[in-house]
């Protein structure tokens, strides 16, 4: 063989070799994340399973060794996160609209943009004390509504940025043939644009419920917590987040069981939200 | 080529360009634009990348107006009155001069509904004239007979050509006078092209149409009138088969016997 030949021969060994290496140490950073996502999930289903029982569910929290469930945290998050949503996603849904379909770069859009991502990554415990000092100081009681006024600062910037990541995604095209059909803007929106983009709008609002469902430091503050049910907003609202911070610390056997049962309740849901907004963005293709 | 008696009546004109200037901020696209198109006619406009033809074919139905750094100045007269300066809402105007696109996009919803939609923006028929009229719609687009057993299925679920008929029978729909194609066959394989030259044929019974297209032998085949453009300026307008067997300029014909491109 040649020396040309050679020299290639000896490139391509060498390529093979750095080709091995980074490989193998993809798919050990790969393992190594994975690993610890299992041993999670298995510690959360193995401590949690026993505490998932009918009375877990039915029950309201007890007092200290006795018996009882966590129904009243599970109807205020279920409350206060519904609520939040319900509030958050029109607001956020328009505002993704405005910065993706009116003057997106104008002033106010790039404003609103810039002070959406501080919000994004604003600390949710800093929410929190600001809904604290808003609502709660000022009304000198803890309650739902202040709950749900903290989820819904925390589900509006998600909301924003997805909906307006999906828009931009909906090509000009699209908007050029509804336009040429003589639409007005507004239905070019609303009945293209948006349909469109429909599918990533939800997932974005499904990954924000995902969210705030686990979410306690702005619960804290605002709902603060409550051992025995309550159906008005306007009290201290148990939920799932803070019960468990609550329990969880304590030194009951039975407070702590009723603490990892609500973790694997969440846990659980994150997980079955995260698949549904999977399955909807897979369905399009 | 097109030798059927009608074209050697002179016909009148439908959309009378005068003047035309168009700006994409600073740079000059079209320069002073004189041209006739005339009524029930298929013209083409044919030119190298880059010399206007779609600039030009997006002025008639108003389309630079989506974005603010593009304008027209001139006149554009369409049956008389000048649709850059009208005080008409854009809307009525693009109903009445309907636009193709390159690339084939049905809207995210099922094909009926794709045709009905344009429909539902300026006329309230009901559920059973509705039918009549997608039917109608999809006929004259030859499409019918390929989907009259899924129109309840999804608008992407049709093949390049397919949705691209389905695009044209969207435009045809809301019975516009004039009908715009820019490039309408540069993303389709040979046989849904030649499907589609076959309708745009038939089309101009009904309607004017305006093509641009890169491939002149598309523009040889399938129109009436050429109009040869180069750098934002109309070189040559005249009958297709005068165009292209005598040309008037030399840069015509330079550009016809592919001394350039």
């Amino acid at each position: 063989m040649s020396a040309q030949d050679e020299l290639r021969r000896v490139a391509f060994r060498r390529r093979k070799r750095v080709n091995t290496v980074a490989l193998t140490l993809s798919l050990a950073a790969m393992a190594f994340g994975l690993f610890w996502l299992f041993w999670i999930l298995w510690e959360t289903l193995r401590l949690g399973w026993s505490g998932l029982t009918w009375s877990a569910l039915s029950q309201m929290t007890p007092s200290p060794n006795e018996a009882g469930g966590i129904a009243n945290a599970i109807y205020g998050s279920v409350l206060m996160v519904g609520l939040a949503t319900f509030v958050g996603t029109p607001i956020g849904i328009m505002a993704g609209i405005y910065l993706a379909e009116y003057d997106p770069k104008g002033w106010l859009a790039e404003v609103t943009r810039f002070v959406n991502d501080i919000l994004l990554s604003a600390p949710s415990i800093v929410i929190g004390l600001f809904v604290y000092a808003v609502v709660v100081a000022k009304f000198k009681s803890f309650s739902g509504w202040a709950g749900v006024m903290a989820l819904a600062l925390i589900v509006i910037p998600v909301v924003i940025r997805t909906t307006e990541n999906m828009l931009q995604l909906v090509p000009a095209a699209m908007r050029e043939a509804a336009y040429a059909l003589g639409t007005p803007k507004r239905k070019v929106i609303l009945l293209i644009t948006l349909r469109a983009a429909r599918a990533g709008v939800v997932t974005g609002v499904l990954l924000a419920v995902a969210r705030i469902s686990g979410e306690t430091a702005p619960l804290l503050f605002t709902a603060l917590n409550n051992q025995f049910w309550t159906s008005s907003l306007s009290e201290p609202m148990a939920s799932l987040p803070v019960t468990i911070f609550k329990f969880a610390m304590s030194p009951y056997e039975n407070w702590q069981q009723l603490a990892w049962a609500g973790v694997l309740l969440i846990t659980i849901t994150v997980l079955a939200l995260n698949i549904l907004a999977r399955v909807l963005t897979r369905h399009k293709s | 080529m097109q030798t059927d008696p009608a074209t050697l009546v002179d016909p009148k004109s439908k959309i009378t360009v005068r003047n035309l200037n168009f700006f994409y901020g600073k740079f000059h696209a079209l320069k002073g634009i004189d041209l006739d198109i005339p009524h029930n006619r298929v013209t083409a406009f044919i030119g190298p990348s880059g010399c206007g033809k779609s600039t030009l074919l997006r002025v008639f139905n108003r389309m630079f107006e989506l974005y603010p750094e593009q304008r027209a100045e001139g006149e554009v007269l369409l049956d008389g009155e000048n649709l850059l300066t009208s005080k008409q809402d854009v809307a009525l105007l693009r109903a009445k001069v309907g636009m193709v696109f390159q690339k084939p996009t049905p809207f995210p919803m099922s094909i009926f509904d794709n045709i009905a939609f344009g429909i539902k923006l300026f006329e309230k028929l009901s559920s059973a004239d509705m039918e009549d009229r997608v039917e109608w719609a999809l006929r004259k687009a030859a499409l019918w007979d390929e989907v009259k057993d899924k129109l309840r299925q999804s608008g992407s679920s049709l093949s390049g050509g397919q949705q691209q008929r389905l695009c044209i029978a969207r435009g045809i729909a809301i019975k516009p006078e004039v009908i715009l194609l820019d490039e309408p066959c540069s993303a389709l394989d040979p046989i849904s092209t030649a499907k589609i030259e076959e309708l745009i044929v038939e089309l101009k019974q009904d309607y004017t149409v305006v093509i641009v297209t890169h491939n002149m032998q598309q523009a040889a085949r399938c129109s009436d009138y050429t109009a040869y453009m180069y750098l934002g300026d109309l070189i040559e307008f005249g009958s297709t088969e005068q165009l292209f067997f005598k040309p008037n300029r030399k840069e015509t014909e330079d550009y016809i016997t592919g001394r350039f491109g």
